[in-house]
């Protein structure tokens, strides 16, 4: 190997994904590439002839549209990749684009399939034309979300077919198989990544060939999109009538194998990233056990069948929450003993780890120190300078007058404005949720009710709930963040920028009560007074705190600078 | 040969431009690798961590297990601390800067972290920042802890270097010198201590 000669390409950036300054690193090693999970998923799109991408950013997708967006080769071949304004947006469009006979990949977060689940489930019985590939990619442990979903529950929900990559290789010929498989059956597929491979990096081979791009090729049935009951009632038979296909494609696929062991006291059955963490704890030695690694849904029932009749009992490894050990267990539970996380064998929640896998077949794992005590928390808190901190301080002034109410809020970095010092806020629920659930306290009475909402989560799902607030003539004060970018995510376009009076304007806001102030420390007091006289008026009033970014503004000011000596030369 | 190692420090200091480092050297000698980061709501002044796996076998898991990491290398010492329950308890190594990044109001009293560290078996903690400003490169904290470490990584210091040049060409001749100048500087402080 060391006689290998490395040829390297290597684009070096700060990431756009992490404030920490996480890097970008793209080498060319021969043929492979040293890619990120999502990276790889990215890259392999590009090259099965992808025509679009949609998404709306939440972490740990993010990177996948981001590298198409900065890929060079995606911009030649003209892949489509820019943000939407939510998720169901974006799966519509891939749907569309679908319809239309080209390849089209929608990704998100495992949050962002609730907000898509209207055009996920129904897309299910429409089925596909060009290759529909959605990809989820869940966070367990809840690094940076507000649950730990598994979207491998959706994909079986839907009745369509899921793939769970162990690797970034197999990440990488999982898309290109995706593809193929949804063109092959007329049905969308999903992958379902988790957050360790999305965020991990690892050498990639590439294929050789980059597939054209599909011709545009409109649906032989005209019927096929129309889900009147007469048709969907039609289309549904036809998507039962598939999972048996399905299933023959799970049993003789090379993403699943049973590997048979010696020992058969145990079975296992390692699920995506839990194989590798199995192996883990048998480097340079076999596993003694009989081991089903699956990588793609509906679970292979004829390999699972075999792996019970040959063990005596069964360990089911899932990177997530405990859905097939659930389902293989049943809810009789007459069967031979199922372990995992539902008898406590591994921990419920949270992600696995090599330590807990190796525990759980037995295996004696080593330890470290124990951590000492002193160690103290570095809780994430706003960026020093950051335009929030002058809206937070203004507004718990405000609020003094009004003692007893609450904010209500919404899930940016602005979230952050529920820890000390500020502590100004009291919810987080979902994307848009802070106006709406103001609104419905402001109708069970409370007073003064007010909302703060940042301004790409405003155009993500803020817009319909301030429609509502103005059909019912709510007595509400709805603070709209104006940072000109999505930040928590690392900085990508946001929807919103240089459209927020004329939107607040058109659903029904007074222009008099559209109000838009400078977070500086300078204007707290005018600030202040803003905010005071918007929360006494008892109608739907609309406060635009404006300020780029501390990050994204240094940032912004560079690219400027750049783009201005670029063009003097 | 197999070599895990944990990079860490605050965001912002540079722990994971030395894991990209190392990445670069460990493929022009032919290794596998895997390197997970963390992201997410993490941002500057948060604690950043980078597992990074080198080896001349195919590597399984992209985490680094408990108890089995063989270095770990930080710019900061607290910070250092948190991922001890990863160390190799015979062999294990932590290496790192003395200074404390302070922006939080309970952080410990310097004196235990030193203690607690100096608790490990096998440790290097120094000056890194005095070295760097030695140096003339004030921002090269994380190239002199790397220098350091660069003796227990098991790849050849002329290979970082090259990674260093290539890492920082895009930056001009003076910041890759400079680059070359902290790592060495590291480097010197790890053969003084042996």
């Amino acid at each position: 190997m060391s006689i290998l000669k490395f040829i390297y390409n290597f684009a070096f950036l700060i990431s756009e994904r992490s404030l920490t300054g996480a890097i970008k690193l793209k080498i060319k090693i021969m043929d492979k590439l040293l890619l990120l999970g999502d990276e790889a998923i990215a890259q392999a799109a590009i090259d099965a002839g992808l025509s679009g991408i949609f998404a709306y950013p939440g972490t740990p997708s993010t990177e996948i549209t981001e590298y198409i967006q900065d890929s060079k080769q995606a911009k030649e071949l003209g892949i489509r990749s820019n943000w939407a304004c939510n998720e169901k947006t974006a799966m519509e469009a891939a749907i569309g684009m679908s319809y239309a006979g080209k390849r089209a990949m929608f990704c998100c977060k495992h949050v962002g399939v609730n907000v898509a689940a209207d055009p996920f489930m129904n897309s299910a019985i429409t089925g596909a034309n060009g290759g529909l590939v959605y990809i989820a990619a869940d966070d367990p442990s809840m690094h940076s979300s507000q649950d730990e979903q598994d979207s491998r529950q959706y994909a079986d929900f839907a009745m369509i077919p899921c793939l769970e990559p162990s690797n970034q290789q197999e990440a990488y010929d999982m898309v290109h198989y995706a593809f193929d498989f949804s063109e092959k059956y007329h049905t969308p597929v999903m992958i379902r990544v988790t957050t360790r491979l999305a965020h991990s990096r690892a050498a990639v081979e590439r294929r050789d060939v980059v597939k054209k791009q599909n011709e545009l090729t409109l649906p032989e049935d005209k019927r096929q999109y129309i889900l009147l009951p007469v048709n969907a009632k039609r289309h549904y038979k036809n998507l039962i009538k598939k999972q048996d296909d399905f299933m023959k494609e799970s049993v003789s696929s090379s993403f699943n194998c049973l590997y048979e062991g010696t020992d058969h006291k145990l079975g296992i059955v390692a699920c995506g990233l839990a194989y590798n963490y199995l192996m883990e704890n048998f480097q340079g030695k076999q596993c003694p056990y009989s081991v089903l690694k699956v990588s793609q849904y509906p679970m292979p029932d004829k390999l699972l069948k075999k792996l019970y009749n040959d063990s005596e009992e069964l360990l089911v490894l899932e990177e997530g929450q405990p859905i097939y050990e659930r389902l293989i267990k049943g809810l009789l539970d007459i069967s031979k003993p199922i372990h995992g996380r539902l008898d406590g064998t591994i921990q419920r929640d949270g992600e696995l780890s090599p330590n807990a896998v190796g525990k759980a077949v037995g295996v004696k794992v080593p330890e470290g120190f124990e951590v000492p005590d002193i160690v103290a928390g570095r809780p994430p808190k706003l960026c020093d300078g950051c335009p929030h901190r002058d809206s937070y301080l203004a507004l718990n002034e405000a609020m003094k007058e009004f003692g007893g109410s609450r904010v209500f809020s919404d899930i940016g970095c602005y979230t952050l404005g529920a820890l000390p010092p500020f502590e100004a806020i009291y919810t987080t629920v979902d994307m848009g949720a802070s106006i709406t659930m103001a609104k419905g306290a402001a109708e069970a009475s409370l007073k003064p009710t007010v909302a703060v909402i940042g301004d790409s989560t405003f155009t993500h799902s803020g817009m319909t709930g301030l429609l509502d607030c103005c059909v019912d003539q709510i007595p509400i004060t709805i603070i709209i963040l104006d940072n000109d970018i999505t930040a928590m995510t690392g900085a990508q376009k946001s929807s919103a920028t240089g459209r927020i009076e004329s939107i607040c304007k058109g659903i029904g806001v007074e222009e008099s009560h559209i109000r838009v102030i400078n977070p500086l420390a300078k204007n707290f007091e005018e600030n202040v007074k803003v905010m005071k006289e918007e929360i006494a008026y008892k109608g739907v009033s609309v406060i635009i705190p404006r300020r780029d970014c501390i990050v994204w503004g240094q940032k912004k000011r560079r690219m400027l600078a750049a783009k201005k000596a670029a063009e003097n030369k | 040969m197999k070599i895990d190692i944990i990079l860490c420090g605050v965001g912002g200091m540079g722990a994971l431009s030395s894991a990209a480092i190392i990445s670069k050297a460990a493929l022009e000698m032919g290794m596998y690798m895997k390197q997970a980061e963390t992201h997410g709501m993490s941002q500057r002044g948060g604690d950043v961590q980078s597992h990074l796996r080198l080896s001349d076998q195919p590597i399984a898991s992209d985490l680094i297990p408990e108890g089995e990491c063989d270095l770990i290398l930080s710019v900061e010492p607290m910070e250092a601390l948190r991922y001890v329950n990863f160390l190799n308890k015979e062999n294990g190594w932590v290496i790192t800067n003395q200074n404390p990044f302070v922006n939080i109001p309970n952080y410990p009293e310097m004196e235990q972290v030193v203690k607690e560290i100096k608790k490990i078996p096998h440790n290097i903690i120094f000056d890194a920042d005095k070295i760097a400003k030695d140096v003339n490169n004030p921002k090269g904290t994380n190239m002199v802890v790397l220098g350091a470490a660069s003796k227990y990584l098991k790849i050849d210091i002329s290979k970082l270097e090259d990674a260093v040049r290539q890492n920082f060409a895009r930056k001009g001749e003076e910041v890759v010198e400079a680059n070359i100048k902290a790592l060495r500087a590291g480097r010197e402080v790890a053969d003084k201590q042996l």
